[in-house]
């Protein structure tokens, strides 16, 4: 059972990681919402330090005006769970 | 691939890497000689385009294409190079354009589309796709109308994707191999319209 489903609004954390880290800075923060069950597959962040965790990776899609405040386009990226948070 | 890179520093820094690699059990000589045997003579922008083609003339294949791209690259003999990830075609539209980017490195599925350009691994279009892709796009030639949806997807994990453009019109009495040859490696990318 996965944390999230389509239609989820989740936000991307914030906290800057101590190491390596597939969350990219720009979507750190943001609302978006899961448009996908991608698969469940190793979290780099513990990957890199020898550990295999998996995890469920989302799509999710953030709009262009909250990454940026403007734009009118979509980015979608993957985010493993412990990536994501519920967002109201 | 190109000739002529044997003396630059990376060139070393490569040998030193894969010896490395292969004193530590990680690898064997045989394996990796086998990985760039396959990147240089049977990655090409020739293979994605021939999955598009097969896309625009049958659309039962289209529909297996956007259902589960790995099992439609097998199924033209494609398996084996694009093991190892998730493969998403994603569909162009007369009201949606297709954008990808590697925002972290440059990722995309290098045996339909050939290896990467050297743009696409540039600091550039890796921080501006995301964030101005309309503008990015004109400096490619593609001008879309005010009104086209325009996505990015970031391959900052597992998945790879393949864009699957707009036929072109009258391409209707083209046989398959024609279609393919309409098809670029930046329309796979969807910095051209096909």
């Amino acid at each position: 059972m996965t944390r999230f489903a389509a239609g989820s609004r989740v936000r991307a954390r914030a906290a800057d990681p101590d190491g390596h880290t597939r969350l990219p800075r720009y979507v750190r923060g943001h609302v978006g919402e899961v448009i996908e069950v991608r698969a469940t597959w190793p979290l780099p962040d513990q990957a890199v330090r020898g550990i295999v965790h998996a995890e469920p990776v989302y799509a999710v899609r953030f709009p262009a005006a909250g990454l940026w405040g403007s734009g009118s386009h979509w980015v979608i990226i993957d985010m493993w769970e412990s990536y994501l948070e519920e967002a109201p | 691939m190109s000739d002529g890179h044997d003396e630059l520093p990376v060139a070393a820094r490569v040998r030193r890497l894969e010896e490395r690699l292969i004193a530590a059990g990680l690898a064997t000589d045989s394996e990796l000689d086998e990985i760039l045997e396959r990147v240089f003579t049977s990655a090409s922008p020739v293979n994605g385009a021939r999955m598009v083609a097969r896309a625009w003339k049958d659309p039962a294949y289209r529909d297996r294409l956007l259902a589960d791209g790995n099992a439609a690259a097998a199924e033209l003999g494609f398996g084996a190079g694009t093991r190892g990830y998730l493969l998403k075609a994603v569909q162009n539209t007369p009201a949606v354009h297709n954008l990808i980017v590697c925002t972290l490195c440059s990722c995309y599925p290098t045996a339909l589309l050939g290896p990467s350009p050297s743009w696409y691994k540039s600091f550039a279009y890796r921080s501006r796709a995301v964030r101005e892709p309309r503008a990015v796009l004109a400096e490619f030639g593609v001008e879309l109308p005010g009104g086209t949806e325009i996505q990015v997807w970031d391959a900052n994990s597992e998945t790879r994707y393949l864009v699957l453009p707009l036929p072109a019109e009258g391409a209707d009495g083209l046989d398959e191999g024609e279609l393919a040859s309409l098809v670029t490696r930046n329309g796979l990318i969807g910095t051209a319209v096909r």
